[in-house]
């Protein structure tokens, strides 16, 4: 069994919003292993969003524990959460570049904030952009570029603070299913390549079947379902899981037709 | 053609005395404008704060301004607290603590709508990238606040340097007042002399005013 590298215990997290309270995490526990491809999965309003961003502490929970590495997060100091943060790199389905600036700066972006002198972070943003097969684009402006590849500029920039985590939001929610799988397959190279823990946020099977190894079902801020994507996909035990399933065999039959 | 009574100008100092008020009304507004931009950021990053007091502060400010007419703040200011205060102001400075006073409330409300405008998802990836607060705001709230705020801060400058010409209620000689001035002393041997010279000071507002609109404009379309 792989030691645990992020861990979550009895996490739970309630908005108040106007016509009464939503629990978006009721008492969630889960444990995923360093380096692997974790996914989570469910519809939306499952809590999934709020769990990935209580991994990070955007989002603040209102009781539990979410330990990396053995640290637990909630016990740092703001000076040094803000450094773990950095190396937890984060991917959004609306990717938050910097439309003003063209990729290349884009990617140096972070590196400025961490002090790197020019001449290095411009070389460090030039070798992640041909990573992630951007070499070409470095001087394109964001609304030149299509879906996919503004992706994978923000994956680059994400990539020069060398996270060992990468939590993905919805990663390629925005995205067509070719290009979807494009993105996949760089997350895969990346993963192959720099051993690091990948964390996918998704309402797609498809996703959790292209390249995750483990999986965890949610389903109104509970875990239904947690375990090898092959077992998962084999025979689902929860209704969420099912459901899931199925909705993914109506997908790829809307694909063909 | 009829007379239009330019030609005083051409007479003794009058072209550069009328230079002279020019300056006095631009030197007044470009100095409110540069406080009113400056505390009007701070302002605007303070108004968005949850802070129930401070809301309620910044919004009777606001209303102050926005109902009070700028020349009754003037008279407050240069008449009213020399006699309850004892302050003795001098009238530029009274123009240019009312000009700013007017100023920074209506910049901190464009600054508060151009930063509620950015979204939320902006400050949480930024905030995963591991930056400070301070770092959020420099380099990625403010450049992109700044791009939406520019043509409305364009309209607030030319709005104040052109209602300076009221602070000539207050004595300050600007170019409104030394265009009246020419034009009385005048009046037998040039009675046309109101004509053209209160055109030329339209011209000279235009002169100030244009090139910041065209400058706007600009930086519209390269930040766009």
């Amino acid at each position: 069994m792989e030691t645990a590298y992020i861990e979550v215990h009895n996490l739970s997290k309630t908005y108040s919003a106007k016509n009464g309270n939503v629990e978006a995490l009721k008492s969630v526990t889960l444990s995923i292993p360093k380096n692997e491809i974790f996914g989570v999965i469910g519809l939306s309003g499952a809590g999934k969003s709020t769990l990935v961003r209580c991994l990070n502490l955007l989002e603040k929970p209102d009781s539990g524990e979410v330990v990396i590495d053995g640290k637990n997060l909630l016990t740092l100091g703001k000076e040094q959460l803000r450094l773990r943060r950095q190396k937890i790199g984060m991917i959004f389905q609306h990717f938050n570049l910097l439309e003003q600036q063209n990729v290349l700066d884009n990617v140096c972006f972070p590196l400025e904030i961490r002090g790197i002198p020019i001449k290095q972070r411009k070389e460090k943003a030039l070798e992640l952009l041909q990573k992630v097969g951007l070499g070409d684009k470095a001087e394109a402006y964001p609304s030149q570029l299509s879906g996919g590849q503004k992706q994978r500029v923000a994956i680059a920039r994400v990539l020069a603070n060398e996270p060992d985590i990468l939590l993905c939001d919805e990663a390629t929610s925005a995205l067509d299913p070719e290009t979807t799988k494009t993105i996949l397959n760089l997350l895969k190279s990346i993963y192959d390549s720099m051993g690091i823990t990948i964390v996918i946020i998704t309402h797609e099977m498809r996703v959790i079947q292209e390249i995750c190894t483990q999986v965890a079902v949610l389903d109104g801020g509970t875990v239904q379902e947690c375990g090898s994507v092959t077992e998962i996909f084999k025979n689902p035990k929860s209704r969420a899981a099912r459901r899931l399933l199925l909705m993914r065999e109506t997908e790829e039959m809307s694909d063909v037709g | 053609m009829p007379n239009l009574g330019i030609d005083v100008l051409f007479k003794g100092k009058n072209f550069l005395r009328l230079l002279g008020g020019l300056w006095a009304a631009v030197r007044i507004s470009l100095i409110s404008v540069a406080i009113s931009i400056a505390l009007g950021l701070v302002m605007g990053m303070l108004m968005t704060s949850q802070n129930k007091i401070l809301k309620a502060v910044f919004r009777v400010y606001l209303e102050v301004v926005r109902i009070m007419p700028q020349l009754v703040l003037l008279f407050i200011v240069y008449f009213g607290t020399t006699r309850v205060f004892g302050w003795d102001l001098s009238a530029e400075y009274a123009a240019i603590i009312v000009f700013s006073f007017w100023g920074v409330a209506e910049m901190g409300d464009l600054v508060r709508g151009a930063l509620i405008s950015i979204p939320k998802i902006q400050y949480e990836s930024a905030q995963a990238l591991g930056m400070t607060g301070l770092q959020i705001y420099l380099y990625v709230i403010l450049p992109q606040t700044i791009r939406r705020l520019i043509p409305l801060s364009i309209n607030l400058i030319t709005r104040m340097i052109k209602t300076t010409s009221l602070v000539m209620m207050i004595g300050i000689v600007e170019v409104l007042k030394v265009a009246q001035q020419i034009i009385e002393a005048n009046r037998r041997t040039s009675p046309n002399a109101a004509f053209g010279v209160f055109a030329v000071v339209f011209l000279l507002y235009f002169i100030v005013c244009w090139p910041i609109s065209r400058l706007a404009a600009y930086l519209e379309r390269r930040w766009s």
